[in-house]
């Protein structure tokens, strides 16, 4: 007994530990300097608006009517709307929703999708054409207009918002993740694993699903920028977020409407929008690059 | 003097620094003349070629010194617009892999004429009716419709035949052929191979051609010329270099490439007739899912054989015959329709997922593409720990023990243990893969083309330890390949197959000395030898 | 090819079909009618309204008869605008939203394609990163942000150019069309650089280039057409996007466009409205679906081989 473990020690004391792709993917990330830039945007973001209840010098329904709005000060470093409320304040509160959309939409997608494109891919034949089938007449639909009518017929709730949009986007993200397995259940290493009689749970989780995991991140950082979109876009056209919760698609709207007096109104939540949606932007790209050493730049 | 290249130096400027890709190369070429060149993946054969035609992308290529005189005139130092002058008109090339050298959107006949159109300024019924001319002469009948058709509706044999004649309708002077025929069958290859051998002579024009495959260029070239790591380690008449190698590497190529049946001592002792593996009248067919129309195609098609403990059994057929298909139907990878495998006396195809459990330990499986065989995502300790763990209630300790254990049998250093795939060469890939094979202790083993994606001196390394395992473990192999010297070199009895079934079957030995079907007749007859 | 044009047409009658019935009864399970208005109407009144518009039917009944006369090309009625049939609202604002879309397109496909094509000629040099940075930029904009803001330089502050209407002031079409077009310009020049890209690390290309075919007919001749293939695929999902779009460019400059009513119609719930543009829309997207699948499918030798159906 001592002397097989004596034997281990020596052994694993020489080893060599290799590198992973995932160590490998992080290394080639980090030398892409938009993209990690965009990483820390993000995460600095997050951390700001997840704090904003204690950070924020004013409530976001405060208003000050006598105030009425004013031009970014020092005591309101992004202005005040017309009912003299703080739009950094606001811009915060918005942030919250805008980014809890984001990122819970895209995690019921990621859920859904993730299920799907893998049972159907990996088994194949009828069930595969039968699920695949459904997820193409579900495209052929007219989503947008289907999730305002939904706004319209069920009232505007946040909960509703989350669910219809992340019902939209799985279509995507189970195409992307079917092909991904379609393509590892005939790399060789599986039938190995088949042919060892592993049994067919395992081989999916030990097997398939971590070597789909690259797509469906890239796919997943450049769905939540496209949720936000969508929600703006409601909250736009007004059949999102309803005042005073605030989001930025809302923020962005009143903006537009008064943009000729008060401009700032306008380009503050629009300059916060733009810049995470860059930001998510940059780091899908950038992930892909990482994660998918062909396709990237050299 | 036709083409004259001189201290030829090409590198690639990486983020990861410079890498010499041809170093100081320097050969000549008369008219008339074939000159092959040999050498491993790697060796800088073809970049040193694509690099006089400015055909290698600059960046990240960089031509560090040299000159080609091409008829006096030095291709390097010309303009790009010059370079494109000759290329295509004067020097024309033929490509590898002929599915993906021609443009999927457009016709043959387009394509063809492009040359003459581009740089002989001929009117589009004058290029056609060369076109059409030399269809003819490179073997494609119905010349007129096949000019309207698209490369998809072609084969690959024939597609290469369109590849030549659109490479000599300027009726160049020089033809580099960049290992025409490795993607093709063998029988295939050889027709390729005489009309490029044909051609040539009517022609009396120059060619480069670059192969991996020693056979192949025995058979064509005049002159010989062995790169190694971007360097030309021999040169000289073919029969010199080939038969009378003088450097040490050369030496080594040629011992590595499998010829003739080297085992006399095993195919004595290996005189075993105890069935271990019987398969009868099995067929197996699946749908085609490659074009729209779900055509059931049938594999494999009544085949009955049987295969005896301790023999390698050699499977050979060309691309399509069923081979594959039929070494995972032995082992219930794929469900064939209707036949039976009787394994010890038991049939397996009877057996469901549970009583199969035990089976699927007794017999492995070996693939064809190293890099496709390994989860990338796992450890070579865990790919290898993965069937121990779960086909024995070994504990901890003793799965080290038997992972190390594993690596010293396929010959792998022991502290690569915690690596990924990724880490490793092709060669170094294949012995874990095998390693993994070993790991529930197998008795059987189907190896589908284990050494077809390797290089030659890397080829016989895996074949040895194949050999040397078999020995040792007393295992039973069904070896599937392509390549009848493979075959022959490892093989103790051999299955032909050819469209789903079995043509012929027999001790390797008499085989090769009376093949007994035509079909064999015309395989043996069709590969190069050395 | 035509029997995959009928068969796709067939296929894409029940999906069609579950959009209407679903779409039918989602409209009627809407909380509050549309004669809930701020006034409080007289009950007889409004019986004879909803008797009018077949509102005191069974659910189904109306169903049917929907379904009865939208065969026949009626829609019905509009709640809100008396007087009006669905069929006629949409048939005036429809024009608009469609000239809106083809110039929004055009821009989207001549920008995009252009820019996609010359970036990739020489990638990850200035030539590339210029146009994907303003093409990243053009993404992350969305046109409720991009509208304002260019009516704010160009309508306001510089005076260039008209801030709303339709066909009223000359130069009036510009920047809704921009603003709509802007977005899938960008995306459309990622795709075709992407799809160029792939195109061009393609063996054929190598071909193409050892005959020594001059550079534009290698990149115009050989590689586009593979190249386009994305943009092709795309332009499905595009004009889908392009119709919502509108939704917002004709709210932020006033345009009489179908989107502004459906969104009007949103509002008000004006069922029959709602009903009729959704399923007139649904109708458009899933034929344009159809066509950019039937151009792609053409666009690949070796798909329109399978078109024609049947081994040869």
């Amino acid at each position: 007994m001592s002397e097989a473990l004596d034997v281990n020690a020596d052994v694993i004391a020489n080893e060599e530990h290799g590198i992973s792709l995932w160590a490998d993917a992080w290394r080639r990330l980090k030398s892409n300097r938009l993209a990690l830039g965009s990483l820390v945007f993000l995460l600095s973001l997050i951390v700001l608006c997840l704090l904003t209840p204690w950070l924020a010098p004013y409530g976001y329904e405060q208003q000050n009517l006598e105030l009425g709005a004013t031009p970014p000060s020092l005591a309101h470093w992004m202005g005040t709307d017309v009912f003299g409320r703080d739009l950094l304040t606001r811009l915060l509160y918005g942030g919250r929703v805008s980014l809890m959309v984001g990122f819970i939409a895209t995690a019921v997608a990621l859920f859904i999708g993730v299920l799907w494109g893998t049972v159907a891919g990996y088994l194949g034949g009828r069930v595969d054409t039968l699920m695949m089938r459904l997820v193409d007449i579900l495209y052929a639909l007219p989503f947008i207009i289907f999730i305002i009518l939904l706004m319209v017929v069920f009232g505007r709730s946040v909960l509703l918002l989350f669910m219809a949009i992340g019902a939209v986007e799985w279509l995507t993200m189970a195409r992307i993740v079917r092909g991904q397995v379609q393509g590892i259940r005939q790399q060789e290493y599986i039938e190995a694993a088949i042919a060892m009689g592993l049994p067919v749970w395992r081989i999916i989780w030990r097997h398939v699903v971590p070597n789909t995991m690259g797509p469906v991140i890239v796919y997943a950082t450049l769905t939540i920028p496209q949720v936000m979109l969508l929600e703006a876009f409601l909250s736009f056209l007004g059949l999102g977020i309803q005042p005073p919760q605030s989001s930025w698609g809302l923020l962005i709207s009143y903006g537009a409407e008064s943009m000729e007096e008060y401009p700032w109104l306008l380009v503050f939540p629009g300059l916060a929008l733009a810049s995470t949606l860059f930001a998510l932007n940059f780091l899908g790209d950038g992930l892909r690059d990482a994660l998918d050493p062909r396709a990237s730049k050299d | 003097m036709l083409l004259e290249v001189e201290d030829l130096s090409v590198s690639f400027v990486t983020r990861n620094g410079v890498q010499a890709a041809v170093k100081n190369v320097s050969y000549c070429l008369d008219q008339g003349q074939i000159l092959g060149i040999v050498g491993e993946s790697g060796s800088g054969k073809s970049v040193s070629c694509y690099s006089l035609l400015g055909l290698v992308p600059q960046p990240p290529a960089r031509i560090d010194s040299g000159t080609a005189l091409f008829k006096g005139e030095d291709l390097l130092s010309m303009s790009a617009a010059r370079q494109r002058e000759v290329r295509g008109d004067r020097i024309a090339m033929i490509f590898q892999d002929p599915m993906t050298s021609l443009n999927p959107f457009l016709t043959i006949g387009e394509q063809l004429l492009e040359p003459l159109v581009y740089h002989r300024a001929c009117s589009r019924s004058d290029a056609r009716a060369r076109a059409l001319q030399l269809l003819e002469e490179v073997g494609i009948a119905d010349s007129e419709r096949k000019f309207a058709s698209f490369p998809h509706e072609f084969s690959g044999g024939m597609r290469q035949r369109v590849m030549i004649a659109m490479a000599l309708i300027t009726e160049p002077e020089l033809l580099i052929a960049d290992e025409p025929t490795t993607a093709l069958d063998v029988t295939v290859q050889a027709q390729i191979l005489k009309l490029i051998a044909d051609l040539q002579t009517r022609r009396n024009i120059g060619v480069i051609f670059i192969s991996h495959d020693l056979a192949v260029v025995n058979q064509l070239a005049d002159h010989v010329l062995v790169m190694n790591q971007g360097e030309i380690v021999e040169q000289g008449p073919g029969e010199r270099v080939l038969h009378h190698p003088q450097q040490l590497y050369t030496q080594t190529l040629v011992a590595s490439t499998p010829r003739g049946a080297k085992l006399m001592d095993r195919i004595e002792s290996a005189v075993n007739t105890e069935s271990l593996l019987s398969v009868k009248s099995l067929s197996t067919s699946f749908v085609d899912h490659s074009t729209s129309l779900k055509t059931r195609v049938t594999a494999v098609k009544d085949v009955s054989f049987e295969l005896y403990r301790g023999e390698i059994l050699g499977l050979v057929g060309e691309s399509g015959s069923g081979k594959s298909t039929l070494g995972r139907s032995i082992l219930r990878l794929l469900n064939p329709d209707m036949g039976s495998v009787e394994y010890e006396g038991v049939e397996l195809l009877d057996l469901d997922r549970e009583d199969l459990m035990p089976y699927r330990q007794r017999m492995q499986m070996i693939f064809q593409d190293p890099f496709a065989s390994l989860n990338p995502r796992m450890t070579i300790y865990d790919a290898l720990a993965e069937p121990l763990l779960y086909h024995s209630t070994e504990n901890r300790q003793s799965v080290h023990k038997a992972v190390l254990q594993l690596m010293d049998d396929v010959g792998l250093q022991r502290r690569f243990v915690r690596k990924y795939p990724h880490e490793f060469s092709g060669g170094q890939r294949q012995r874990i893969a095998i390693a993994r094979a070993l790991a529930t202790e197998p008795e059987f083993i189907v190896a589908d083309e284990p050494v077809s994606a390797l290089d030659v001196t890397v080829q016989k390394q895996i074949l040895e330890l194949l050999l040397e395992l078999v020995a040792r473990r007393n295992l039973s192999m069904l070896f599937i390949s392509h390549d009848l010297s493979v075959v022959r070199y490892l093989c103790d009895r051999v299955l032909v197959m050819r469209q789903a079934s079995l043509v012929e079957s027999g001790r390797v030995e008499e085989v090769w000395r009376e093949p007994a079907s035509d079909y064999t007749k015309q395989l043996l007859a069709s590969a190069p030898v050395l | 090819m035509l029997r995959f044009i009928v068969f796709r047409l067939l296929q894409a009658i029940p999906v069609l079909f579950v959009v209407i019935s679903a779409t039918f009864f989602l409209v009627r399970q809407a909380p509050g009618g549309p004669f809930d208005a701020e006034k409080p109407v007289i009950p007889a009144v409004k019986r004879a309204l909803e008797a009018k518009y077949n509102l005191d039917q069974s659910l189904f009944q109306q169903y049917l008869s929907y379904m009865g006369d939208l065969v026949q090309g009626d829609m019905g009625p509009s709640f809100k605008y008396p007087g009006w049939a669905v069929q006629d609202l949409i048939a005036s604002g429809f024009p608009v939203t469609a000239e809106l879309g083809i110039y929004a397109l055009l821009i989207a496909l001549l920008v995009g394609t252009s820019a996609g094509v010359f970036a990739s000629l020489k990638p990850n040099t200035r030539q590339d990163y210029i146009p994907m940075s303003v093409a990243m930029i053009g993404i992350c904009m969305p046109t409720f942000l991009l509208g304002p803001l260019l009516v704010l330089v160009f309508g306001i502050w510089l005076e260039w150019l008209p801030i709303s209407g339709w066909g009223d002031l000359p130069g009036d079409k510009i920047l809704p069309s921009i603003t709509l077009g802007a977005a899938y310009a960008a995306y459309i020049a990622r795709l075709s650089r992407g799809g160029m890209l792939e195109v061009m690390s393609q063996d054929y290309i190598r071909t193409a280039r050892a005959k020594g075919l001059p550079e534009h007919v290698v990149v115009l001749k050989h590689a586009l057409r593979g190249g386009l293939v994305p943009v092709v695929a795309y332009l499905g999902p595009a004009f889908a996007g392009l119709l919502s779009g509108s939704f917002v460019v004709e709210t932020i400059f006033q345009i009489p466009g179908l989107g502004r009513f459906y969104v009007q119609a949103a509002f008000n719930r004006d069922y029959t409205m709602i009903l009729g543009t959704t399923i007139f829309l649904s109708t458009l997207i899933v034929l344009f679906n159809l066509l950019s699948d039937v151009i792609a499918t053409w666009m690949n030798p070796r798909l329109r081989d399978s078109l024609r159906g049947g081994p040869q």
